[in-house]
């Protein structure tokens, strides 16, 4: 793979919103689908979301079933605030992966950064490659 | 964009709004993702002494964050870097969007440029643009 030396300007995405019927949103309110990067290491698949503005105490991280549910909560901004120009749209995050077998749900981990959050799932070990000794 | 003096402050953005309908209208509403605009898109707010900017610019380094003010415009640069895939990694899915940006707002009431502070938490930037002291509506009391 080349290396491109040219800076390579950010493009814009509308923010997508989660349609009413796919969630399972306890609360009311726009949620958004977060954007993700799925990598796969031969020991895990982490996964990267964009979930700007939301608090780790207002993350909720659901694994059920082989299904993996994201959902963050984006607080309301002051309401003396007067919104005179709006290019974004404000509100909570969802999203929901399904999980296949190659992973060893009790050792998940998370972490929230900058409003970055980074999922670790770590494949279960009979998955993992593994080298084989070879005895002489 | 035109200037215009004696413009009031509700009129440049609904003009900046009205642009940014037409330029969509023109390039159509397609079922592509990206959008022509400019990153990082920014909400504004208005609360009396202030204005807010803000902007969803998730996992970058603040300090990498240019933000550069005068007395009618405020000019946010950054880089967003994505993550690179070690070796024997391969990305399943892409969707996060990386690269440089460089953004300029003309601010139509005047701030203070001194006086102009910017946070980022939680991967959201906000900007706080304290109005110019002239701008700010004065109450006037009546002697009786």
């Amino acid at each position: 793979m080349t290396e491109s030396t040219e800076q390579k300007e950010i493009r814009v995405r509308d923010k997508e919103e989660v349609k009413k019927e796919e969630g399972e949103l306890t609360r009311s309110g726009v949620y958004y689908s977060p954007t993700v990067d799925i990598l796969e290491s031969g020991d895990a698949i982490t996964l990267f979301a964009d979930i700007p503005g939301v608090d780790k105490g207002d993350l909720d991280i659901d694994v059920e079933d082989k299904k993996l549910t994201l959902t963050g909560l984006v607080k309301n901004r002051d309401k003396r605030f007067k919104a005179v120009y709006s290019e974004y749209g404000v509100g909570g995050y969802c999203r929901t992966f399904r999980l296949g077998d190659t992973i060893d749900q009790s050792k998940i981990s998370a972490s929230l950064k900058d409003g970055v959050l980074t999922l670790v799932l770590p494949k279960a070990d009979r998955l993992k490659p593994r080298k084989i000794e070879i005895n002489a | 964009m035109m200037m215009r003096r004696g413009y009031n402050f509700g009129s440049l953005w609904d003009e900046m709004a009205r642009m940014n309908k037409e330029m969509n209208r023109f390039f159509g509403h397609t079922e592509s993702v990206s959008r022509t605009g400019v990153f990082p898109p920014v909400n504004v707010y208005d609360d009396g002494e202030s204005f807010v900017v803000t902007a969803e610019i998730p996992g970058i380094d603040p300090e990498a964050l240019e933000i550069e003010a005068t007395q009618d415009s405020l000019t946010i640069k950054g880089e967003r870097n994505p993550k690179v895939g070690e070796e024997g990694e391969s990305f399943h899915r892409k969707e996060r969007e990386y690269g440089t940006f460089s953004r300029s707002l003309n601010l139509r009431q005047p701030v203070d440029p001194d006086k102009i502070r910017a946070e980022y938490n939680q991967g959201v930037l906000e900007v706080r643009l304290p109005k110019a002291a002239e701008a700010i509506p004065r109450k006037v009391p009546v002697s009786a």
